[in-house]
């Protein structure tokens, strides 16, 4: 081993991150965060070359298992994976054996003693990722987990808000929408926080949790004013798929009162960045005209978050 | 440790002149040539050369290579493997390249450079510039096309190449009898 070291220099090596899972943004530590923005400068710069790949991951195996629908976060992964020349499995669950009455642990353990290095885990359940990785022998990445994390998400937003309005520190960040049931809300919260910024959320009460104050957030239920206070605005999505009640009378009183539109954008006078995780409903929580406006950053959004996707697995794989 | 300076600031700056000049002699005008330096120790050096070529009016294109994701041990160390910046402003297709590096060791550095090269385009060929040549601790078949010096040395010892730029001083030191 020593002989290894004596010809790695100093600078091509650093600490690895102080985690062994990607399980929530509470886990992680600011210079976690740091270390995965400059690495995911350099992944930005590798998918921006004409060969877009890098052989970093080449004796990995990854398994995605998604019991959950997913647009963009399984794309995302499937393509960072990729681009680190990893093998990857799928496995969805309205295609596997979870139907049959398998438990979570028992479809893990099946799938690793096939020799899968890694897991990257989308559930409706909160906790499903710091549940398996307590229970099963591998890297376990949270693709989302119910209400609870979607850690890769807030770390794409906080780098891409980043990359426009530089450091977060002492800015002020919005979080507008279905608060209660977004698990984006709450990882991007951690992440803000974390970075340094002020958060505020916005919504109907009915769907603003009720302890979210205990996390140093600020409430604002007037989205004008909220807006006038802030540098940057993330809009949610209601999700309906987790509403087993009604949380506000009609959809168009919500848009009436949480849309965001032109008008009101044009009447705050200031230039806002305005983020969304996807997907969208559009003339829902954002119009079109906005969405699709020079101040909203969704599709670098979207890019980023296979730069992020990267640098975290390969961050991680240094610790299998 | 005791070091044992080899080279010092007069002799590194003329070795790097004649480097400089052998370039010029094999490569005309540079116009169909590129030079890209491996992160992050041959940039140093690639400036230098380069410094001296832009005195003899020579116009030649300097990228920067990083070979991070390309090496080959990675998740073979404790810690992780930290990347720098990779800056080709230019296509390299059918292109003479010319890597820079400090010291010529193991070759697996250059190997993984040749690696990454590919993502670049298709070189014509590719031509390597080393300061040093550690001449006996290659493990694998690769010798420099351009050679500042040739250092004997034994595998644990190690040879250290310090620049004005960050260590305030031109110098190279051999590393005696490490963990002995």
């Amino acid at each position: 081993m020593t002989m290894r070291i004596l010809y790695i220099w100093k600078e091509i090596i650093m600490s690895n991150l102080s985690v062994n899972h990607l399980l929530g943004i509470k886990y992680l530590s600011l210079k976690d965060i740091e270390q995965i923005f400059e690495t995911t400068d350099h992944f930005k710069e590798v998918i921006n070359r004409k060969i877009k790949k890098v052989p970093s991951l080449r004796d990995l195996t990854i398994a995605n298992l998604f019991f959950e629908n997913s647009t963009r976060t399984k794309i995302s992964f499937e393509l960072a994976q990729k681009r680190l020349s990893a093998d990857v499995v799928n496995l969805s669950s309205s295609a596997s054996s979870v139907s049959k009455g398998e438990t979570l642990i028992d479809t893990v353990n099946n799938i690793l003693s096939m020799k899968v290095d890694m897991i990257v885990l989308r559930h409706p359940s909160p906790g499903a990722s710091v549940f398996l990785s307590k229970n099963v022998n591998s890297c376990i990445i949270n693709a989302g987990d119910g209400t609870h994390e979607h850690p890769t998400q807030a770390l794409l937003d906080a780098y891409s808000l980043n990359q426009k309005i530089g450091s977060l520190k002492n800015k002020n960040i919005l979080i507008v929408g279905d608060i209660l049931h977004s698990r984006v809300a709450m990882s991007n919260i951690y992440a803000y926080q974390m970075l340094g910024a002020n958060v505020k959320v916005c919504g109907p009460k009915s769907l603003i949790p009720k302890y979210i104050e205990s996390f140093d957030v600020s409430i604002e239920t007037n989205l004008t004013k909220a807006l006038k206070w802030c540098d940057g605005v993330n809009m949610l999505r209601i999700q309906n798929e987790r509403m087993s009640e009604s949380y506000f009378p009609t959809v168009r009183e919500y848009v009436q009162q949480f849309g965001l539109n032109k008008k009101i954008l044009d009447s705050i006078e200031k230039e806002i960045i305005i983020m969304h995780p996807g997907p969208i409903n559009r003339g829902v929580e954002i119009t079109s005209e906005v969405a699709d406006s020079e101040q909203a950053i969704i599709l670098d959004q979207v890019e980023n978050g296979v730069a992020i996707r990267m640098a975290i697995m390969y961050l991680l794989a240094s610790k299998i | 440790m005791p070091l044992k300076k080899i080279l010092n600031a007069e002799q590194i700056s003329s070795i790097i002149s004649r480097l400089a000049f052998q370039l010029i002699e094999e490569h005309n005008d540079f116009s169909n040539t590129v030079i890209l330096a491996i992160q992050p120790r041959g940039v140093l050096l690639a400036k230098r050369i380069l410094e001296i070529l832009i005195e003899q009016s020579y116009k030649v294109d300097l990228g920067v290579l990083d070979i991070t994701f390309f090496r080959d041990d990675f998740r073979r160390n404790e810690k992780s493997l930290k990347a720098n910046k990779t800056n080709i402003n230019f296509s390299i297709e059918n292109k003479t390249v010319v890597l820079v590096d400090d010291v010529l060791f193991t070759g697996r550095s250059i190997r993984a450079a040749l690696d990454a090269l590919q993502s670049y385009g298709r070189p014509i060929s590719v031509q390597l510039l080393n300061l040093i040549d550690r001449r006996f601790s290659r493990e694998l078949p690769i010798q420099p096309d351009y050679c500042g010096i040739q250092v004997d040395s034994r595998l644990n010892q190690k040879v250290v190449v310090k620049w004005m730029e960050d260590d305030d001083e031109d110098s190279v030191y051999l590393e005696r009898n490490y963990n002995e």
